[in-house]
């Protein structure tokens, strides 16, 4: 594992934009900035006419990173530890559970605890749980 | 036009992702592992993250909602369930099993895309694998039960 620093006012400024960019979402097209569902919505079956629309929030969470690189000329540490299986198993699972528990970390722990949800409540405690519960396993059970 | 300003508003979100560290899954794992404070190896950032997103989208929201319609669109598509049932835990139990396992969720998924990386990649490939697979199961599932003829003795 790989030590990190504690970031008080960097994640939460970060977050702040995060929230920021929820609240525009909801002013322009009235919808949840669920990335989950923005993404899932990507793929048939349509249900509406929004297919361009997600592709340009998604395009735009892609080119963050490149945007911040072309200002800055750096990028922020990133390490990835899980190896290719890890990832195969943890991406599967994490797509499936979101669009099986309708939401992630965005659309239920950002917007749904924002709009005093208790289902997203119920889920955000959920995900925390079996996170923490997993994390654990790996790194203290052996 | 919509189209322009919600690029800007995923680029925005994707900003907040590398600012905050949560395009970090090392800084998302750390924060999980909470059997790691004796340690010292949790990091307690995300939970900033959450505390600043929560609150200026609260507040945003109250102000938004306020509108007779959207910018862009006649009306709003806020969720209106109230109801716990199963799926509400089953779903985000195993979301956070897989969360747990690489320290990806999907918006920090994607914007990992951006920088380069081949393991983001193969999680964003098996990521959307998975959100068609429980779409595909979940409408096979509606639609069983539309199929299915109902009893004689419960109708």
């Amino acid at each position: 594992m790989v030590a990190t620093s504690f970031t008080p006012i960097a994640s939460l400024v970060g977050g702040a934009l995060i929230g920021l960019s929820a609240a525009l979402l909801m002013w322009a097209t009235g919808r949840i900035a669920g990335v989950s569902g923005i993404a899932a919505r990507l793929f048939p079956p349509y249900e509406d006419r929004e297919f361009a629309g997600r592709l340009a929030f998604v395009a735009g969470l892609i080119a963050a990173p490149v945007l911040v690189r072309l200002v800055t000329g750096s990028l922020p540490a990133q390490t990835i530890a899980a190896g290719t299986p890890v990832l195969i198993v943890a991406g599967l699972l994490t797509g499936f559970g979101a669009v099986w528990g309708s939401g992630c970390t965005s659309g239920h722990g950002v917007c749904g605890l924002s709009r005093l949800s208790v289902r997203s409540l119920v889920a955000t405690i959920t995900f925390i749980a079996t996170g923490v519960a997993t994390v654990f396993v790996i790194r203290h059970w052996s | 036009m919509t189209i322009l300003v919600q690029l800007a508003i995923g680029l925005l979100f994707g900003l907040g992702l590398i600012v905050s560290g949560m395009s970090n899954p090392a800084k998302v794992l750390n924060f999980l592992d909470l059997g790691g404070i004796p340690a010292g190896i949790w990091d307690a950032s995300l939970a900033f993250v959450m505390a600043g997103a929560v609150a200026v989208t609260f507040v945003g929201f109250r102000q938004v909602l306020k509108l007779a319609h959207p910018f862009f669109a006649e009306r709003f598509y806020v969720p209106t369930r109230r109801d716990i049932d199963p799926k509400i835990i089953v779903g985000p139990a195993i979301f956070g099993i897989g969360w747990g396992l690489a320290g990806f969720c999907p918006g920090p998924a994607l914007t990992a895309l951006g920088f380069g990386s081949t393991a983001a990649v193969i999680f964003v490939v098996a990521m959307c694998a998975g959100m068609v697979l429980a779409r595909f199961v979940a409408q096979l599932q509606s639609s069983t039960r539309i199929a299915a003829p109902v009893h004689p003795l419960e109708s």
